[in-house]
């Protein structure tokens, strides 16, 4: 108990002196994070619509795949990431390794079956209702697809929400790949791994209060941005 | 010179489902101009038969043919769902949606859909989300979005039921405008007073066949087949 008092104590005292560290940390954090989060959305939207619509051979197979995918246990994404860009890896040559873009790979590859998944889910639901209309309109197969992103986007805001979730927390793969370097790919996660392992409680826990709060404030901001849960909005 | 899509013949249309045969072996042709009603009781083939001709069904038997060499035949044909399927969009959004596929600047399909809305009565609805509209209103903009390219055939499957008095009105009216603009219209409707306001030809379908085909006034005077006059009288078929 007093270790969480002293690691909210210790967070507000942060946040209050404006420490450069962690305004750094926290900076990088989200720029990983949401950069991964742009990536597989942009993979995973198309690709979720793409499959609810397409009739296919195998498909159930893909589509059982992809939610075995979603458990993807980010410490094995890591290293797979790791040998492919380690430098007698395949892409050793691009020098990537320990470099935040790395970093986004890493956590892309771990979320963008999250996003995929459930926005092939709420799409198959929107394309069940959809299904007739477009085809009696004669929309083309691309027109029918940004129909249903366009029209189903409050849904999926929430499959990209929930790969912003599984990644702003994620720190297995991002340790390996990143190498949580002071000032070049310390993120969260990783500094409250190392300053557990080093004993410091209430610095650990100040970060995962602010952790916490980032990832609740960010969530909140999508919400009110894009006005969901007002009236006569779907 | 485009080149019309009527007609459209039916040459021994069968439709089976899970081995069972919901309509046909059929044939038919539609031609010409005014309104044909499909009659019949329910599980006649009514919507099977409608959605066929629209293309929604894949046929297991027999051909469906739209007149040779015409272009683009889906977009130049609609259909109005018995329950309308509208898209989460505000009312303008929904009615110029098949303007936006045809690749119309979205300025110019918004002033179409205002005009179209106008003329179905849905002009103060514009910027309300479709969802908030009621059956009568919704039906309408169903209406409105499946008249906006001007198509040469409406398709319209119960498109009354579950209406009020004065909505059903409304909606005929629409449907005599169309007609008298030139739409051919294939509609579906148990309601007997509405097929006789709008009927030029009637189609009694029972059991997935087509049974009895008339002009409208010889139909409810003499109808010639057992089913439409037992029909006609309100019995309960079979």
């Amino acid at each position: 108990m007093n270790s969480i008092s002293l690691g909210l104590a210790e967070a507000w005292r942060l946040l209050i002196t404006f420490d450069a560290d962690l305004f750094e940390i926290t900076a990088l954090s989200l720029r990983v994070t949401l950069s991964a989060t742009l990536v597989a959305t942009l993979i995973g939207l198309p690709l979720g619509a793409w499959l609810a619509i397409n009739r296919f051979r195998m498909r159930r197979v893909v589509i059982a795949l992809l939610n075995a995918l979603m458990g993807l246990p980010p410490v094995v994404v890591g290293l797979l990431v790791y040998v492919v860009f380690s430098r007698s890896g395949p892409l050793g040559v691009l020098g990537l390794l320990y470099t935040p873009t790395v970093m986004v790979i890493a956590q892309a590859i771990i979320i963008t079956p999250i996003v995929t998944s459930i926005a092939h889910q709420a799409i198959r639901d929107l394309w069940a209702d959809y299904h007739d209309l477009l085809i009696s309109l004669n929309a083309t197969r691309w027109q029918r697809i940004q129909a249903l992103i366009w029209d189903g986007r409050r849904a999926l805001m929430t499959a990209a929400l929930a790969g912003f979730g599984r990644a702003i927390g994620e720190v297995g793969a991002v340790m390996i790949v990143g190498g949580n370097i002071d000032h070049a790919t310390r993120i969260l996660t990783t500094a409250i791994a190392l300053e557990t392992g080093k004993g410091e409680f209430g610095m650990a826990l100040a970060l995962g209060f602010i952790l916490i709060g980032l990832a609740i404030a960010v969530n909140l901001a999508v919400h009110i941005l894009s006005r969901t849960e007002t009236g006569s909005r779907w | 010179m485009v080149t019309p899509i009527l007609p459209l013949t039916l040459r021994d249309v069968e439709l089976r489902r899970g081995g069972r045969r919901i309509l046909g072996p059929l044939s038919l042709t539609v031609s010409g101009a005014g309104i044909t009603v499909l009659m019949g009781p329910n599980g006649s083939g009514k919507t099977s038969l409608l959605r066929v001709m629209h293309g929604l069904e894949r046929i297991t038997r027999g051909t469906v043919d739209w007149q040779g060499g015409a272009q683009d035949v889906r977009a130049r044909q609609a259909f109005v769902f018995q329950t309308p399927i509208l898209m989460r969009r505000k009312v303008a959004d929904c009615i110029a949606y098949p303007l936006h596929l045809d690749g119309v600047p979205r300025k110019a399909a918004r002033a179409r859909a205002a005009e179209m809305a106008a003329a179905v009565g849905l002009a103060d609805a514009l910027d309300k989300p479709s969802a908030v509209l009621s059956g009568g209103e919704k039906q309408k903009l169903a209406l409105a979005r499946a008249l906006i390219r001007t198509p040469e055939v409406l398709f319209l499957d119960e498109p009354c039921a579950n209406l009020d008095g004065r909505s059903t009105r409304e909606i005929e009216s629409i449907l005599t405008r169309a007609r008298d603009a030139g739409t051919r219209i294939v509609m579906s409707t148990h309601d007997l007073g509405q097929a006789r306001r709008l009927a030029d030809e009637v189609w009694f379908l029972y059991g997935g066949l087509l049974v009895e085909t008339a002009a409208s006034a010889a139909f409810f005077a003499a109808p010639r087949t057992a089913q439409a006059a037992a029909y006609l009288k309100g019995d309960l078929l079979p």
